[in-house]
């Protein structure tokens, strides 16, 4: 079928544009290929299943998250948004499914239905004498204050969820500087040692290999903690690039010169892909974004085996006795709903 | 002017009769005659839209399925992978470029409107006929730039591959090389050109209306035409000093839209915007001009609340000039700003809304029939209402972020430029073709045309909302094989509207040739402006004697 289409688009290409030379060469190599900075060595011999990980970090501290199907990623045939892991995009996909999506529908409908009256009631055989009336002040004032009130109803939840997602971060929100280069992602952590990660795509190979959707894997994904605001700082190294990820509704322009800050908070652990969302060059198409987002701890091991610093593990060493009380509980349980900044002295010694 | 309506009759004491056609050089390359000029336009804009159109096929080629398929083979052999990739940015680049500075403005203003504005409004040209043919020629070397750019150094490869938005710094320190520098120059030129063409309209509009015509019986295509030369002039001067800064930063050390020296990145799409919102207007108000006389024509019925119509389009023209930044909601503005800009843009659904209401209102009580031009005007109502609420979903700041620079958008603005603007100006083709050209169009050949195309561009360009709703950014090249299926729809799609497009030109070939002589009111009782009293084509000059008007 996709070939007997592409034939016809070639025929009609020719017809169209006799001094257009088609040839049918694939790219040399994937594109994206050479572009890896930060190597990641895989091993594309083994097994899906005992895949080493593919970090190149300390496996006891973090191993890459699988994706879960369908989260975090278009699926084949979709048609819906992405399912949303934040509340401003789960609000933002409510406006659109429940308030926008049914006016528009409506008001497609009932501008199809009065066409086919007319052309049915007025058409030429049914009608032959046509009228000469060109003015009727109240119906043409119905249908300029109803689409007014229409907007109003539009207006009012749209422009809270505005409100929502320029919520300023709380002074504690962890901070990551998001860079754009020309074509790769950088993501420093200031306030864990300012450690950098550089984030490249996966071939696809790799990305086959890791069990990941190509061209929206990368080598070393941009991890976040669960449930909590993270103050994004992006910004641009050459041109402008997009940072955005669809399954949290966030999208924010990187601009060279310029630090655009807002908050992003995705209250699902797992994995998240995005694209690069502003014309960037050649390899635009190929700058995708992963993010996981992981509970806290394990979040925080990942810092450690990027030799970043934890919030607290200072403390712990001088202060034992400060640390033991709510950290080292908090550790132990592993959910989502951590709120702890400290960390357990074991680990902290661990690491350093 | 004044004189000649007093006298009624003017004698001539030079040589030349009323009808003297020049010679052939003189005529089509020296031309100061309206609607010579304007069916140059035509041409020009059919050339323009042939290329656009082929740059498309070839996108949609390449995106009919996964992976980099011919991108590599038309770039020519020994050339890098990136170089291919490149090639493709040059191709959306051009295909923008082409199709709005280049297909759609010289079709529906240059063509339509130097056609039909001296006509309906009962003068015998232009205010500028010589300044007229500047307008068209200037064109022409605009048209040569930007293609001859694609063959030049413009950064990783030949080409300018900066998208039609030209942002800096991808357009600046991004692209090094001539090819960015031709397209500006080639859109200076062009700019001038409309700058040109909408000073003569704005004139030849107030000066030349014959004795009788008020503004307010003037009719509704000059209305349009009226507000869109407005737009350009307002526009463009803002276009030509964001591409000249550009050239400056480019060329001259200039740091306007570099932040290490001072400037904004962001300036440059504030700038761009200001020309480039109004410029959405500018392509689509004379379309509107254009149905409203053919639903008024075929449901030989006037036009329904012609004042709300006329006083919509200079409210979209005057609302278009204060929302551009809805085009940047992604870019870090503060959230006022987005409420602001929010609010504002979804203002403009209530005159557009006000135009879609006063044509189905027009054709309540008539008497219709369906020939070619009026399924077109038909199927462009609806079309453009389908791309309005997806342009009210897109207006809202907090919804955008998901949506901005994805399929979506995509969607939206092809199904208000390629299923709004182009199908009126396919209506006011057909419409209009045998008062052009004198000859009649195979009205087989028009409907086919219509369904063929109607299934063909919703084909194409429905399926995007739903890339769009997954994510799909826009721009690439290649995608995740998730986004495989619709993307193989929309490439049928093509496929179906080209052959639609190919019917169209067998229709012009056919009337050209065999098709039936056109009367002076070939469309009977329904249509009632001043170029129905004149001849099918009309004579070379017209109206020596002014018409007068009711």
């Amino acid at each position: 079928m996709t070939h007997y289409v592409k034939a016809w688009i070639l025929a009609l290409g020719l017809i169209l544009t006799p001094a257009t030379v088609v040839a049918q060469d694939a790219l040399p190599t994937a594109p994206g290929a050479e572009a890896a900075p930060v190597a990641a060595s895989v091993d594309s011999e083994a097994p899906a299943a005992e895949i080493t990980p593919a970090s190149g970090l300390d496996p006891a501290l973090y191993t890459p998250m699988k994706p879960t199907e369908g989260v975090g990623m278009p699926v084949d045939k979709g048609i819906d948004f992405q399912p949303q892991v934040s509340e401003t995009g789960k609000q933002a996909k409510w406006i659109n499914n429940v308030i926008l999506l049914p006016i528009m529908t409506v008001i497609c409908l009932i501008v199809l239905g009065l066409l086919f009256w007319v052309m049915i009631r007025f058409r030429r055989g049914a009608n032959p004498e046509p009228s000469k009336t060109t003015h009727n002040t109240f119906i043409e004032v119905v249908w300029t204050v109803v689409p007014v009130l229409i907007l109003l109803v539009i207006a009012v939840p749209s422009i809270s969820l505005l409100a929502k997602q320029f919520e300023p971060a709380p002074e504690d929100a962890l901070t990551v500087k998001i860079t754009g280069y020309q074509w790769y992602w950088g993501y420093n952590y200031p306030d864990n040692g300012d450690f950098e990660i550089i984030s490249n795509m996966l071939t696809e190979d790799e990305a086959n290999a890791r069990g990941e959707p190509f061209q929206l894997a990368v080598d070393n994904r941009m991890v976040i903690p669960v449930g909590k605001p993270v103050k994004m700082l992006i910004t641009g190294a050459d041109v402008i690039h997009s940072f955005a990820l669809p399954a949290a509704w966030f999208k924010l322009d990187a601009v060279p010169g310029r630090i655009n800050e807002k908050v992003m908070q995705i209250d699902e652990v797992g994995v998240y892909y995005g694209q690069c969302s502003e014309l960037c060059g050649a390899r635009h198409g190929f700058m995708p974004i992963t993010v996981e987002v992981l509970p806290e701890d394990k979040f925080n091991d990942w810092v450690r085996a990027n030799g970043g610093t934890v919030k607290g593990d200072e403390e712990a060493e001088t202060d034992t006795a400060e640390a033991e009380g709510d950290a080292a509980t908090a550790e132990e349980a592993a959910s989502d709903d951590t709120t702890t900044e400290g960390a357990p002295a074991d680990a902290a010694a661990a690491v350093n | 002017m004044t004189t000649i309506a007093a006298d009624g009759q003017i004698l001539d004491d030079h040589a030349h009769d009323a009808d003297h056609k020049p010679a052939f050089f003189q005529r089509w390359f020296m031309s100061t005659n309206h609607k010579d000029i304007g069916t140059l336009y035509l041409i020009f804009a059919i050339i323009a839209g042939i290329i656009g159109g082929a740059i498309s096929g070839m996108m949609r080629m390449e995106l009919a399925e996964p992976g980099i398929q011919y991108l590599s083979g038309w770039v020519g052999a020994g050339a890098s992978a990136d170089e291919a990739l490149h090639l493709w940015n040059v191709l959306i680049t051009a295909h923008g470029l082409i199709m709005v500075f280049f297909m759609v403005m010289p079709a529906m203003i240059g063509g339509f409107g130097n056609w039909f504005v001296p006509l309906m409004i009962g003068a015998p040209d232009m205010a500028f006929p010589r300044m007229n043919n500047v307008s068209f020629w200037l064109l022409i070397p605009a048209f040569l730039l930007l293609l001859g750019s694609a063959f030049v150094p413009g950064g990783t490869g030949n080409g300018a591959g900066t998208g039609w938005t030209v942002y800096a710094p991808l357009s600046t320190s991004g692209s090094v090389g001539p090819a960015v520098d031709m397209a500006i120059l080639s859109l200076h030129l062009a700019g001038a050109s409309s700058i040109l063409g909408a000073v003569n309209f704005i004139t030849t509009i107030f000066n030349m209306r014959a004795p009788g015509m008020t503004l307010h019986k003037m009719p509704l295509f000059v209305w349009s035409v009226l507000v869109t030369a407005f737009l350009l002039l307002l526009a463009l001067p803002v276009l030509a000093a964001a591409i000249t800064m550009l050239l400056t930063d480019r060329n001259f050390g200039t740091t306007f839209f570099d932040a290490a020296g001072g400037g904004d990145p962001v300036l440059y799409q504030h700038l761009f915007w200001f020309f480039g919102h109004p410029e959405v207007y500018i392509m689509i108000l004379p379309g509107f001009g254009m149905v409203s006389h053919i639903i008024s024509t075929f449901s030989r019925k006037p036009i329904f609340g012609y004042l709300g119509m006329a006083y919509a389009m200079v409210a979209i023209g005057v609302v278009g000039f204060v929302v551009w930044a809805h085009h940047m909601f992604t870019t870090g503005m503060s959230v006022n700003v987005k409420m602001y800009f929010t609010a504002a843009t979804m203002v403009i659904a209530v005159p557009t809304g006000i135009k879609i209401f006063s044509w189905i209102a027009t054709m309540w009580g008539g008497s219709m029939t369906f020939k070619t031009p009026m399924v077109w005007a038909l199927g462009f109502i609806f079309m453009f209402t389908v791309g309005g609420v997806t342009g009210v979903v897109l207006a809202n700041g907090g919804i955008d972020d998901n949506l901005h620079d994805t399929y979506y958008v995509v969607a939206h603005f092809h199904y208000v430029l390629s299923l709004g603007a182009v199908f009126s100006i396919f209506a006011g083709f057909y419409y209009w073709f045998p008062k052009m050209s004198g000859r009649m169009y195979s009205e087989l050949l028009g409907q086919l045309h219509f369904w063929i195309f109607f299934i063909g561009v919703n084909i194409l360009f429905f399926p995007m909302h739903f890339l769009g709703n997954q994510s799909m950014p826009r721009r690439y090249p290649d995608y995740p094989e998730q986004f495989a299926y619709w993307n193989e729809i929309a490439s049928i799609g093509y496929v179906v509207m080209a052959v639609g497009v190919l019917i169209f030109f067998v229709n012009i070939a056919w009337s050209l040739v065999a098709g039936r002589k056109a009367e002076a009111n070939y469309w009977g009782e329904g249509a009632t402006t001043l170029e129905w009293t004149l001849s099918s084509p009309p004579p070379f000059h017209q109206f020596e004697t002014l018409p007068q008007i009711k």
